[in-house]
């Protein structure tokens, strides 16, 4: 008899073998409020060592925001998207928290070499708190986005301001539910290929300056590409864009919802997180290799 | 005569982790650049192979403490983490009967945070709730003896507090199997003495323990048998006093005292 038949005749299991994905996504549920603590003390750690601590979660959106507000708002001039400011600040802070699970999610693994070095955890637990960080960034972009929506809906010129509520703001937490989904997927993603290629990190602000210029952050993919209506299909074919552009509709005065923009933003909440998971699963048994 | 009482004994024995040939291989990119260019280094980086651990096989049973000896870079780490389920070996495999834990000096949790919070997230980690992780809390605080610094960044502690924080937080609990990476050296002598009991005592509640350390006299107080690596190899394996003996006499150290 050897070793390993030894082995099994006494019940002993491989250690670090990687577990059923089911199995492994209930251990994961089990876990969850490891995930969840991680996320909010890194949170509060990363602001612990400025003067102006948790303001910066506020402050820094709010300057985010004026800046782009300032340099967009000049260069474009007269072509600025109808209800410019509103159409900006949804566009800037929506796109922040999607590139920051990105980023964030790519430096999940890499960058907490002590936690996955020293404990055994479900890996994917990591990028997943990196999204839930972001999470927690994105309500004070979205308390700033309040506020930015009921200012632009006064109108200076006669005094008057007009609600900018109605029934599709209720639809709209939907649509943050599904832009989480969707980044939990593209986290684990980045996370694994960062872990096996940290060549992607080199990539990322350059991936993310592309996504920022393609996805109608600050101007109207439609009325830039009106005359090459087939180009505009395949740019519409993009999650960051789809996400933003709903996201408008429902919100923004003057923009609306349509069918095909909730069909992409459904399947992209449905389809990357299953994608996602299973690629990171798959090297699960990878991840606290030194090489 | 010996060894054929050994071997009765080991059927009726319950093995808890078995160790089946592992080869653990590191490739790294090195710069082959050398300090000194005369001796044919050439400036390209090139690929090589570090073979930290070559075909080791044993077997732990039930209520046995291990002590691992062998110099610097003998690959008592590597084979370690390896047993721990953290790098998994090239080739050959680990086998056990739980998941065993693995304490190392290296494993700083979150620099950034207060230890009171490592504690937290440690805890969770191993599958504690909140609730039960908050009631270890002030036991795992007062075993390390960090009572007056518990609420600063783990980054303004020494190497030998915070080495005592994680030795506290695995040790808050039972492990069937758990693996101590010279934790203790760094310790202090009251330090040394309160862990050392505490390693003794969850021995006795049958769980194994494995204990890396270039202290011959802790090996010999708490171990009741020692492997010796040496350049990746199982060199010697067996009684505590025989094996340290064998290696004082190949590192030059005459007394088994330290």
């Amino acid at each position: 008899m050897n070793l390993s038949e030894y082995a099994a005749s006494h019940g002993l299991k491989r250690v670090g073998a990687r577990p059923p994905f089911f199995s492994y996504l209930r251990e994961v549920w089990r876990r969850r409020v490891f995930a969840w603590t991680l996320s909010t003390y890194t949170s509060e750690a990363a602001n612990a060592r400025t003067r102006l601590g948790r303001w910066w979660l506020i402050l820094l959106p709010t300057i985010q925001a004026g800046t782009y507000g300032l340099i967009f708002g000049l260069i474009l001039g007269s072509n600025r998207p109808h209800n410019f400011l509103a159409f900006l600040f949804t566009g800037v802070f929506l796109f922040s928290f999607m590139s920051g699970a990105f980023q964030s999610g790519a430096s999940s693994i890499v960058g907490n070499a002590g936690l996955v070095r020293s404990l055994s955890f479900p890996r994917i637990l990591l990028p997943i708190s990196s999204v839930i960080q972001q999470f927690i960034n994105l309500w004070a972009q979205l308390a700033l986005l309040l506020v930015t929506l009921l200012v632009t809906a006064f109108d200076f010129a006669n005094l008057s301001w007009q609600n900018p509520i109605d029934l599709d703001w209720a639809l709209f937490p939907v649509v943050v539910l599904l832009m989480v989904l969707f980044c939990s997927g593209l986290a684990m993603i980045a996370a694994r290929i960062n872990a096996q290629a940290r060549d992607l990190g080199k990539l990322i602000p350059f991936i993310t300056r592309i996504a920022f210029y393609v996805s109608g952050v600050f101007f109207s993919l439609e009325s830039v590409l009106a005359a090459w209506p087939t180009v505009l299909a395949i740019f519409e074919f993009n999650p960051f864009y789809d996400f933003i552009q709903l996201s408008r509709g429902l919100l923004v005065q003057g923009y609306e919802p349509s069918a095909k923009l909730w069909i992409l933003c459904i399947g992209w909440a449905v389809i990357t997180p299953i994608v996602g998971a299973l690629y990171f699963w798959k090297a699960e048994e990878v991840y606290g290799r030194d090489d | 005569m010996t060894t054929k009482k050994q071997t009765a004994a080991t059927e009726t024995r319950q093995p808890v982790v078995v160790v089946d040939g592992v080869d653990i291989v590191y490739k790294v990119y090195a710069s082959g650049k050398r300090a000194n260019r005369w001796n044919g280094g050439s400036a390209k980086q090139k690929l090589r192979e570090v073979h930290a651990v070559k075909n080791v096989s044993f077997t732990v049973y039930q209520g046995e403490t291990i002590g691992i000896i062998g110099t610097n870079g003998s690959g008592k780490s590597s084979l370690l983490r390896s047993v721990a389920g953290l790098t998994q070996p090239t080739n050959g495999a680990v086998y056990a009967s739980a998941r065993p834990v693995l304490l190392g000096v290296g494993a700083v949790l979150m620099p950034s945070l207060s230890g009171e919070k490592n504690i937290m997230l440690g805890g969770l980690a191993m599958g504690y709730s909140k609730k039960e992780t908050a009631e270890l809390a002030p036991a795992i605080t007062e075993f390390a003896g960090l009572e007056d610094f518990i609420d600063l960044p783990m980054r303004t502690y020494s190497s030998g507090m915070s080495a005592r924080l994680r030795f506290a937080i695995a040790a808050s609990r039972n492990h069937d199997i758990l693996i101590i990476d010279e934790a203790l050296s760094v310790g202090d002598q009251q330090f040394r003495k309160r862990s050392e009991a505490r390693m003794r005592e969850m021995r006795d509640t049958a769980g194994t323990v494995f204990l890396v350390s270039h202290s011959i006299k802790s090996i010999l107080d708490t171990c009741s048998r020692v492997i010796w690596l040496e350049k990746g190899v199982l060199k010697m394996d067996g009684d505590p006093l025989e094996v340290c003996q064998a290696y004082n006499r190949y590192t030059g150290v005459t007394s088994t005292e330290d």
